[in-house]
């Protein structure tokens, strides 16, 4: 793994008798899109404002691409990017004009300005658009220039606040698209907050997970999966009766069973077998024909976290 | 320096251009007003100062930057590009003094634009040949200087509401608040101060005292404006 852009060690901060964050240890590796999961509330966009050194921290401490976020806030400002809460365009403005902004704000030079922003625009399909002011643009294409915003001045590392909230699916995954090309061209770390899963799952390489302002976990997707245990099984046939609910509960390889249209939705410990509780099932009556193996999503994981957290 | 270039030019686009060239009826009728129907209802009297000349100088000023100024701070909060800037590496500083200078700017700029345009309207129209400009031409500096001072102090004071409020609405309540209990404040001050103070000074020092009082007051609200930006605090509110 390469060096961590972000060091985050035993970070709180409270609001009142509220803790946003709560004692919050974690490592962001460089050169990844690192997703920060959580439900509405759970502290991430505090986290964020944490990180940019725009809110002090109650305790602990933490380093933006080594820089302190308690004394060396401007320096993380000057070498990270970020797309916040809202798009935080200026509407009366034109794509350009807003681009340009940020580029003057972060010292680059008239001529490269100009560069960086064709260079962008054309990137995102907005460049034909570019004197156009942006109030009259749709959501979707003020986020991608938001997006863009943050890219203005080549930083190595990006904060993304839940950029897809309230779009619809196809608009959503018009962004996922542009944002994965985007750090592959770049090469840029992004610590993107999110609880959209399908997002996390798409594009982030590590996932942490937050709620009530405390890390559940932290890993690869596929890690969480694994730590969760959660191998499943759903078996398609008929005559799948109570007694036989209660007999596969019954088993210490079984995790959880329900029924799902229908169908058999089994949660195995670890790796386990399904051969021998298909068998059970057909002594027991079951008519068996079809079994599906497969891996639980990032989804089901996120679920479990919380309903864990919650007991 | 160039923090504070950025912000100038980032708030004459987005501020003064809002809207395009519509942007520019409003302050083009009030040149119109001051520049062309005045001078001509006056004539010569346009060139002596008459009270209604100086008090409108002052308070077209005064008025234009009041409605223009509460959109500062709360304007950028309530279009949620604020939080956006406060991220970015530019300077609180800039930022606060950006938002001042072209406000204060724009509003003097209307009036010398004003007063130079009644001088050029009243000449071209007087039919004699003879060219005439303000006389005493020490007094045009002076309530040029009179109405800097008064943009600065609404500006001031303007930002610094406007950084205290959630939004332009309250912002703009608060000013005309603001502005009502200082007038009565000044009415009562000069009251109590009585005439005798005023009959021991001469005109000009009666003009640089209020000059002076005005620089120490811009001053004192600047500071408390600039003392007050809080990035902390922006982003929670």
């Amino acid at each position: 793994m390469s060096e961590p852009i972000i060091q985050i060690e035993h970070l709180s901060r409270s609001f009142g008798a509220v803790k946003a964050v709560d004692d919050l240890s974690l490592e962001v590796p460089a050169g990844i899109v690192f997703g920060f999961l959580g439900p509405n509330g759970a502290g991430k966009t505090t986290t964020i404002h944490l990180l940019l050194g725009l809110l002090e921290p109650t305790q602990g401490q933490a380093g933006v691409l080594g820089f302190d976020t308690r004394t060396q806030s401007d320096a993380i400002h000057a070498h990270c990017g970020a797309l916040l809460e809202f798009a935080g365009l200026y509407e009366r403005m034109s794509a350009e004009d807003n681009l340009d902004l940020y580029g003057r704000i972060n010292l680059m030079s008239a001529s490269d300005r100009q560069a960086r922003i064709k260079e962008l625009l054309t990137h995102l399909d907005l460049w034909d658009r570019r004197k156009d002011l942006v109030g009259k643009w749709s959501r979707g294409m003020k986020q991608k220039l938001a997006v863009a915003r943050t890219l203005i001045h080549r930083p190595p590392l990006i904060f993304l606040d839940e950029p897809t909230a309230g779009f619809d699916p196809q608009a959503a995954a018009a962004l996922h698209n542009d944002l994965v090309s985007l750090v592959e061209r770049e090469g840029v770390t992004v610590f993107l907050n999110t609880h959209n899963l399908v997002e996390a799952e798409r594009l982030c390489a590590r996932v942490g997970v937050i709620r009530q302002g405390k890390l559940l976990t932290v890993g690869s997707p596929d890690e969480l999966r694994g730590s969760q245990g959660a191998s499943q099984a759903e078996i398609v046939g008929e005559g799948f009766d109570e007694q036989i609910l209660n007999l596969l509960r019954s088993r210490p390889e079984v995790a959880q069973v329900e029924m799902r249209n229908g169908h058999l939705l089994i949660d195995l410990h670890g790796e386990s077998k399904i051969g021998p509780l298909v068998r059970l099932i057909v002594e027991s009556g079951g008519l068996v024909e079809e079994i599906r193996r497969g891996r639980a999503s990032l989804e089901e994981v996120f679920l479990t976290l919380m309903e864990e957290d919650k007991r | 320096m160039s923090d504070l270039w950025t912000m100038l030019w980032k708030e004459t686009k987005d501020l003064l251009f809002q809207g395009g060239w519509a942007a520019f009826i409003r302050p083009g009728i009030i040149i119109a007003v001051m520049g062309i129907v005045l001078p001509l209802q006056m004539r010569s009297d346009w060139f002596t100062f008459s009270p209604i000349e100086v008090t409108l100088v002052i308070f077209i000023s005064f008025f234009f930057i009041l409605n223009f100024i509460g959109d500062a701070i709360a304007g950028e909060h309530e279009r949620h590009t604020l939080e956006t800037l406060l991220a970015s590496r530019i300077s609180d500083r800039s930022i606060l003094l950006g938002k001042v200078i072209v406000t204060v700017g724009y509003a003097w700029a209307m009036v010398i634009i004003s007063l130079l345009l009644g001088a050029l309207v009243l000449n071209m129209t007087n039919g004699t040949g003879a060219w005439a400009f303000y006389t005493p031409v020490g007094l045009l500096f002076y309530l040029l200087a009179l109405s800097l001072l008064t943009s600065l102090l609404v500006a001031s004071g303007g930002v610094l509401v406007s950084l205290h409020s959630a939004t332009v609405r309250q912002a703009q309540q608060t000013l005309i608040l603001c502005t009502l209990v200082f007038g009565v404040a000044l009415g009562l001050g000069l009251n109590a101060a009585g005439a005798s103070l005023f009959l021991a000074l001469s005109n000009n020092q009666i003009l640089l005292l209020i000059l002076a009082v005005l620089a120490i007051l811009d001053a004192i609200l600047l500071g408390i404006a600039l003392a007050s930006f809080k990035r902390a605090r922006l982003i929670l509110s």
